[in-house]
């Protein structure tokens, strides 16, 4: 009983990070079209920027977090601006391969900027752990959790009820209305890029204190988010948070339960049967539309 | 206030528009009549900066419009109502009147009671402020469409075939719409197939066939054409009534 408690918090705090992770490349989908490879490595700039900022130059944390997803957001936007946006007439999968290219390019700076050696990061707080029924919950996974709730909870409230979200849902849901309405679509794609990869930097900096943080941390991250925002239904900010918490809840069950080493193959394969179920995904939104 | 001299639009090697030239003047109701495939469309997306492969020239108040994007032309002054109406189905109407006024720097309030002013257009829009878009009839879809597109405070607005798929009596009710805002003093361009519905409020217009001007004048001279009248009113204005645009020009 206590081990079953137990995996249900680890998969509640790992399917956060996840949910954080979807949310980034499904919002960043539902604005521009674009599945993103390099979305993990922008969660791995984001821990990295923390182990240099806050590990080793040993700034306050609030100011190394505000840096760290400061300078992620303006790799991001670089990325946009020089890789994304001057190819004339895009062709999905011309940038699909631009993005895992890219995915590639930064894990390659990030080997020679922070090595090969992975670093750990102690936790943001002291606090001892939390044990509820037998199960220990340590702080960091409260952080997580509070962090993936206040970024969908943001969100949500800035796409309801800022014109600027409005225009962005506007952008997505019809693009070529929205420009004769007078939307620069390059200025949404820029917020969509910011809110995306600035995303991905807080999922890096909040699982930075719980894992071995190295160059490469963000393949399977960024693989497992799309997992994640596939399941949700790619585009639906919600779905993304609810296919996270989903897909790290049943990782944890089954690395307890059958074995650890089928951990990762639990995402692909939940994928595949979501997938093969229901191929919008399982939050895919339902259009008011008339036909 | 908009004037197009020999425009020529082209699809890859198709050329949609070869050698349109037409002028608007500030306050003017101008018609562009043509049939399916005549261009209309194709010389409006060009006018609103969606279609970039285009020669000649378009000036709006006196400055070229090549090369700027949708928003900076909206931003300029003109808005467009596309065809098939465009609007954000999703999106409530309520929001879809807010998001018309994107472009225009104004407060809250001041949008608020922008918006206050198309419901009372619209009433219509009013009664389903919070109903998502899609969710609303053709007609209450096209008068949605014009009401955003008024959101943007334009100088000059163009609707491409408000008309399309609607039936006579709302097709009524948005053509007296169009004919108030042209006594506020909105310059606008109208491009139909309708062309007697078209005629019967405008002051000039363009007969468009195969992507040139063929025939331009006042509007009564066009409604009173006998080959205007032939090609898109209808063969005999005495006989009684045999279609829609029939109804509405008599
Ligand atoms: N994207 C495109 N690629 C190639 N040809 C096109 C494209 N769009 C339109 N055309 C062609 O350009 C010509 C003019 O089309 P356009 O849509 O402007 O006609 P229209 O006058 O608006 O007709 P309708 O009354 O049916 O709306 C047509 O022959 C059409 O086939
Ligand atoms: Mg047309």
């Amino acid at each position: 009983m206590e081990d079953l408690l137990q995996y249900l918090f680890s998969g509640i705090s790992i399917g956060s990070v996840y949910a954080v992770v979807a949310i980034g490349l499904s919002m960043l989908y539902r604005s521009t079209e674009l599945i993103n490879f390099a979305h993990g490595e922008f969660a791995m700039f984001g821990a990295m920027g923390l182990v240099t900022l806050w590990g080793q130059f040993k700034l306050p944390l609030p100011l190394a977090f505000v840096l760290t997803v400061a300078g992620v957001s303006m790799v991001g936007i670089l990325f946009e601006r020089f890789a994304i946006r001057p190819i004339k007439d895009p062709h999905p999968i011309s940038l699909v391969i631009i993005t895992v290219g890219a995915s590639i390019v930064f894990r390659g700076v990030a080997m020679v900027v922070w090595g090969k050696d992975p670093v750990a990061l102690p936790s943001f707080s002291s606090h001892g752990s939390i044990e509820i029924a037998g199960a220990v919950i340590v702080p960091q996974s409260l952080y997580i959790v509070a962090a993936a709730l206040v970024l969908a909870g943001s969100l949500h409230l800035f796409f309801r009820y800022t014109l600027q979200g409005k225009a962005m849902t506007a952008c997505a849901v019809n693009k070529k209305a929205a420009w004769l309405t007078g939307i620069p679509s390059a200025r949404m794609g820029l917020f969509a890029v910011l809110i995306s990869s600035g995303s991905g930097a807080i999922a890096g900096i909040f699982i930075a204190p719980v894992t071995m943080n190295t160059y490469d941390m963000g393949t399977m991250l960024g693989l497992k988010g799309f997992c994640a925002a596939m399941i949700g239904g790619l585009g639906s900010l919600w779905g993304a948070f609810a296919g996270g918490l989903l897909l790290g809840i049943l990782e944890c069950f089954g690395a307890g339960l059958i074995s650890s080493g089928c951990k990762d193959a639990i995402a692909f394969v939940l994928l595949l049967l979501i997938l093969y179920l229901c191929p919008g995904g399982l939050f895919a939104q339902k259009q008011a539309d008339r036909f | 206030m908009l004037e197009l001299k020999n425009v020529q639009c082209h699809y890859g090697r198709i050329t949609a528009v070869n050698g349109v030239s037409l002028s608007v003047s500030k306050g003017e109701l101008v018609s562009i009549i043509g049939a399916n495939g005549a261009g209309k469309s194709t010389l409006f997306s060009t006018i609103c900066g969606l279609l970039t492969t285009w020669d000649g020239e378009i000036l709006f108040k006196g400055a070229s419009l090549r090369g700027l994007p949708p928003s900076d032309i909206v931003s300029r002054g003109i808005s467009m109502v596309p065809e098939g109406r465009q609007i954000f189905a999703p999106l409530s109407v309520m929001d879809n009147l807010l998001l018309g006024s994107y472009c225009v720097k104004q407060s809250r309030k001041a949008r608020k009671r922008e918006i206050a002013r198309m419901m009372d257009l619209f009433p219509i829009l009013g009664e389903r402020r919070d109903q998502p878009a899609g969710t609303l009839s053709g007609g209450e879809q096209q008068m949605l469409a014009i009401g955003r597109a008024l959101m943007a405070k334009p100088e000059l607005l163009v609707l491409d075939e408000p008309s399309m798929g609607l039936a006579p009596k709302i097709v009524k009710t948005i053509f007296n719409t169009i004919r108030q805002l042209r006594s506020e003093g909105v310059t606008i361009v109208l491009v139909e197939q309708n062309a007697g519905a078209a005629l019967a409020i405008s002051d000039r217009g363009y007969v468009l066939e195969t992507g040139k001007v063929v025939l331009e004048g006042s509007a009564k001279a066009l409604f009173c054409d006998e080959g205007v009248k032939q090609a898109y009113i209808g063969k005999t204005p005495t006989a009684p009534p045999r279609d829609e645009s029939l109804l509405i020009g008599a």
